[in-house]
């Protein structure tokens, strides 16, 4: 059973287990959204004090914190306890695609050009980090919504602005991947 | 503890997105040069799911476990709001392979270098609140 949990788990089994997060959220009367923390994080370190945005009870939204909170003791335990240490299978294209702009072939879950301390602390890599995080601070607050809050649980409930933000998600991916990326690598 | 149920929800999502490797920049590349179906299968399961969940609940009216009605509130429509702020994400979400949840299990892989884009991204957010008003929506 370990030996299977520690296996990359098919797409079918994962895409099923989010869903299945989202039904447990459903059940417990939240609805998943995870980019609603960056605002309860500016709000409970008093930015609410300046801006009217953040002004809100936030400890109100501390169910979504301690998911949070478990979100990172998940990661940490699935490195930790249910991980054989392989490398991501991505396909071979991209292998090659990635290896034209610079950046070498998985040992791990994330690439040493961007995420090794030593990249992170260059001027180029930090600003990757920090912008490419910028973007998205800005942008889920901008739409409403990341990913969980609008490709999951909006898409699911048939909302047309959740679909509007999902294209505009591709629409700045397809941007960073073909425009961004080759000038910056 | 009341917030317990949250915190092993949120354990499970991490062992997911962990075990899934939506985390990964490299899948999150794959899927933006479409070379491969697996963040299409992950999302496209977790989509049919979701929508029959979100259609049982309505059609039989259920309930949470307090006995309290599950409400889906409509989200107002607006293109502009949602068409830049995509944007404005994926330009992000292509960059650090991360959204907001993967962020956070990245530090949970002892990624460090993710703090910085946490950091970005609790800026980013605080700047979206200070200046929401002039922005058109």
């Amino acid at each position: 059973m370990l030996e299977f949990l520690s296996q990359p788990w098919p797409w079918y089994v994962s895409g099923a287990v989010i869903a299945l997060v989202m039904a447990i959220l459903l059940f417990f009367g939240k609805s998943f959204g995870f980019s609603s923390n960056l605002r309860v994080i500016c709000s409970a370190c008093g930015a609410g004090k300046h801006v009217k945005f953040f002004d809100f009870d936030w400890r109100a939204q501390t169910w979504n914190l301690l998911f949070l909170v478990g979100a990172i003791l998940g990661g940490f335990i699935a490195s930790e306890f249910l991980s054989n240490g392989e490398a991501v299978q991505i396909s071979q294209a991209t292998i090659q695609d990635l290896s034209a702009l610079g950046v070498s072939a998985p040992e791990g879950m994330q690439p040493e050009e961007i995420f090794s301390l030593e990249a992170a602390f260059t001027l180029k890599g930090f600003l990757i980090l920090l912008l490419g995080g910028f973007a998205i601070g800005f942008g889920s607050r901008y739409a409403g919504g990341c990913t969980s809050g609008h490709a999951i649980s909006g898409l699911s409930n048939l909302q047309l602005p959740s679909l509007i933000a999902v294209i505009g998600f591709f629409i700045g991916g397809l941007i960073t991947t073909f425009v961004l990326l080759p000038l910056i690598f | 503890m009341k917030g317990l149920k949250f915190i092993l929800a949120g354990i499970l999502f991490g062992i997911v997105m962990s075990k899934s490797e939506a985390i990964s920049w490299f899948r999150i590349q794959e899927m933006f040069r479409f070379q491969s179906f697996h963040m299409y299968g992950l999302m496209g399961t977790a989509l049919t799911l979701g929508i029959i969940t979100t259609y049982v609940i309505k059609k039989y009216k259920l309930r949470d476990y307090q006995g309290n009605p599950i409400i889906f509130t409509p989200k107002e429509m607006s293109v502009p709001r949602y068409l830049i702020g995509g944007i404005i994400f994926g330009l992000g979400w292509a960059l650090t392979g991360a959204c907001p949840g993967p962020m956070f299990v990245n530090i949970g892989l002892q990624y460090w270098a993710i703090l910085i884009a946490v950091v970005g991204a609790i800026a980013g957010t605080y700047l979206y609140g200070a200046i929401k008003d002039r922005l058109p929506h």
